[in-house]
């Protein structure tokens, strides 16, 4: 598509929103916990995808009774992402959610 | 129990039934008159085109995320990975896990932008800043080549179920049953809509994890309580029956770069899945859109820990030998073990809950599908977006009934494929396709339209070339039990891609040509980039719940 004259681009409202300095205050703070915490879930995953495939004996390795290591490990990846889960939803409902919200009442009111 | 089936392999002949036909039928034909009843209710304000793409945005968070969870608990992950549990043990159980740390991307990165940025389909998000016509046809292709491979793993599905229930070995029988599903799903999805198809969705939900967890307690008990008792045991029947070790990895995956692939497919598709995005523009708000990711993943969570449990107990109660000489294959260690648990009655129950949820799957994807043709390719391409509400919804109606038909005939086509693996394929061509578009569409300023072409095409071509020549399609070593290839063709040979999965190459392949081809084009929309920005995040603009 065209490019939008550059006077145009000025007048938007949302132009205007997205390089204020509340917006990138917004963006940054999301982007800052949700980034990192896929970084750390990839990591793990991953993590454990590389030890089941290349410490076979490791994860088969019994320890408790007849559970493994790789069993044990496995069901740890299900408490992580139940943590992960209930760390994030806490947190944008009572973080990210007002300061969001704030805003889009701000752009509301503009228009 | 299973030296009873495994030495007496007449007990599971191949064309007799298990169960009593009867039973299964009456229990599938009670579910399917309760589900259509809700669906002609649900079907009277069905008229706008918000009412029968997105059931008016009405759901709630919790609904929706049971919903989800009922979309997402396919015939594959409730029979494929029960019965690659059953004889592959760990490996089998390393699939589950695939599929539910998938759901913190969807949690994190997408829902509740996707949520607020789109309207419809997947493509509202991908072609918002973009060039309409060619961003939309791209990810209406992408949208129907996964919705097609997930609809043949659940047609293949049914038709392996049906096998091993009516004892329907001969083809017409099994072909007729297919019939009978696809018409039932049409009906649902023409007549419901969204909102039809979403309650049939949650009902099976809570019918099917209610069934799961009675048979993991039932299981549990056998062996006192003890998941340790229970590993032991079915290790040790796995072992007689000249079986490996059921605890350690590898036994199905020999080749340590294919399960890498196929990890990366798992983890990265799930946010990629058309008919799961369209399942975020059901509730009124983004936080709701958040609470049904809560729920779907607590719900999703806990159901493949069940599924370990009558994986396992499958293996030890049923036993490996009779689970593959079964009319269904690995996909019937569920019923069996149901069969072994509680006799006919809870095969029945479990049966009808396993065709509930092949129907409920099947409608939830061919309303994605039939509203991506009708959303992104009729309204924006042929008619340049003049339609009216009304006749999008009536073309979406006919699209419906032709994918209905063609997912029948597909489904007789895909009879006795692994379900599992072939949802691994529609899970590979996800997020090879979709997920590197959505991401940079969603994170990255620079992206736009020759970007978003480069990789939806790059990727979606790229995994389906690497799938046709791999061993999934042709040329894999003849199995001594079944005496058939568990390639898809018999008898031909010409892979020459090492991997099963396509995704390590596929994957990498969409997101590098989604950058190559942005830099490489100075095409760039201030005014649309601020617009979708501020509204993904503030949800300012967003589409409201329609209220009547």
């Amino acid at each position: 598509m065209s490019k939008e004259a550059p006077e145009r681009v000025v007048d938007d409202p949302n132009v205007a929103m997205q390089n204020s300095p509340e917006f990138d205050q917004l963006r940054s703070k999301f982007r800052r916990f949700v980034f990192p915490l896929t970084a750390l879930f990839l990591a793990w995953y991953f993590l454990y995808v590389l030890l089941s495939v290349f410490a076979k004996d490791f994860m088969g390795t019994r320890v408790l009774g007849n559970i493994t290591w790789g069993l044990i490990l496995g069901l740890l990846q299900f408490v992580s992402t139940f943590t992960i889960t209930m760390v994030y939803a806490r947190w944008a409902d009572r973080v990210f959610d007002p300061e969001a919200e704030a805003l889009a009442q701000k752009m509301g009111v503009q228009q | 129990m299973s030296a009873l089936l495994t030495s007496a392999p007449s007990l599971v002949p191949a064309a007799t039934t298990v169960g009593n036909p009867a039973i299964n039928i009456g229990i599938f034909a009670l579910f399917v008159v309760v589900t259509l009843a809700i669906v002609i209710r649900a079907s009277r304000n069905n008229r706008s085109a918000a009412e029968y793409y997105a059931g008016g945005r009405a759901f709630t968070g919790r609904q929706n995320g049971i919903a989800i969870a009922g979309d997402y608990l396919s015939a594959a992950s409730f029979l494929g990975i029960a019965g690659a549990i059953a004889i592959n043990g760990y490996d089998g159980f390393l699939y589950s896990i695939g599929f539910l740390v998938a759901w913190l991307v969807a949690l994190l990165l997408v829902a509740e932008l996707l949520r607020n940025v789109g309207k419809y389909t997947m493509a509202d998000v991908l072609s918002f800043r973009l060039r309409q016509r060619p961003v939309r046809i791209a990810a209406a292709i992408s949208t129907l080549v996964v919705s097609f491979f997930y609809l043949l793993a659940q047609m293949a599905g049914a038709g392996g179920l049906v096998a091993l229930l009516l004892g329907i070995e001969g083809a017409v029988g099994q072909r007729l049953v297919i019939v009978v599903v696809g018409i039932l799903m049409i009906f649902y999805v023409i007549f419901g809509g969204m909102k039809g198809t979403t309650w049939v969705q949650i009902i099976k939900a809570v019918l099917l994890i209610i069934g799961a967890a009675i048979m993991t307690f039932w299981v549990l008990a056998k062996f006192g309580l003890s998941l340790s008792n229970l590993l032991g045991e079915a290790t040790a029947t796995s072992q007689e029956a000249g079986g490996k070790d059921l605890l350690q990895p590898g036994l199905q995956y020999k080749n340590p770069v294919d399960f890498i692939s196929l990890s990366m497919a798992l983890v990265l598709g799930t946010a990629g899945l058309p008919h799961v995005l369209m399942r975020f523009y059901t509730v009124p708000t983004s936080r709701e859109a958040r609470r049904s990711v809560v729920w779907a993943i607590w719900l999703i969570g806990i159901f493949y820990i069940f599924t370990l449990i009558l994986g396992f107990g499958a293996a030890d109660l049923v036993g490996a030998a009779a689970i593959k000489a079964a009319p269904g294959g690995v996909n019937s260690a569920a019923p069996l073990l149901a069969f072994e648990l509680g006799g006919e009655i809870l095969l029945g129950i479990i049966s009808a809950v396993a065709f509930a949820t092949i129907l409920a799957v099947v409608a939830g994807l061919t309303i994605t599908a039939s509203a991506s043709l009708s959303h992104d390719i009729y309204n924006t391409v042929v008619k340049k977006g003049t339609a009216t509400p009304e006749e999008e919804v009536k073309v979406a109606r006919i699209a419906a009934l032709v994918l209905g038909a063609i997912a029948i005939i597909g489904g007789i086509f895909a009879l006795g494929q692994n379900i599992a693996f072939l949802v691994a394929l529609a899970f590979a061509i996800a997020a090879s396709a979709n997920l590197p578009t959505i991401l940079y569409s969603l994170f990255w300023k620079r992206f736009n339209t020759r970007g978003a072409l480069w990789s939806i095409y790059g990727g979606l071509i790229s995994a389906i070339t690497l799938i046709i020549f791999s061993p999934v399609v042709s040329g894999k070593p003849i199995d001594p039990l079944t005496k058939k290839s568990p390639s898809m063709l018999q008898g031909v040979d010409f892979h020459w891609f090492p991997l099963d999965n396509p995704g390590i190459i596929s994957i990498p392949l969409g997101f590098v040509l989604g950058y190559i081809g942005t830099v490489t084009s100075r095409e760039y929309n201030a005014a649309k980039y601020a617009e979708m920005e501020v509204r993904s995040l503030t949800g300012h603009g967003a589409e409201t719940a329609t209220h009547h």
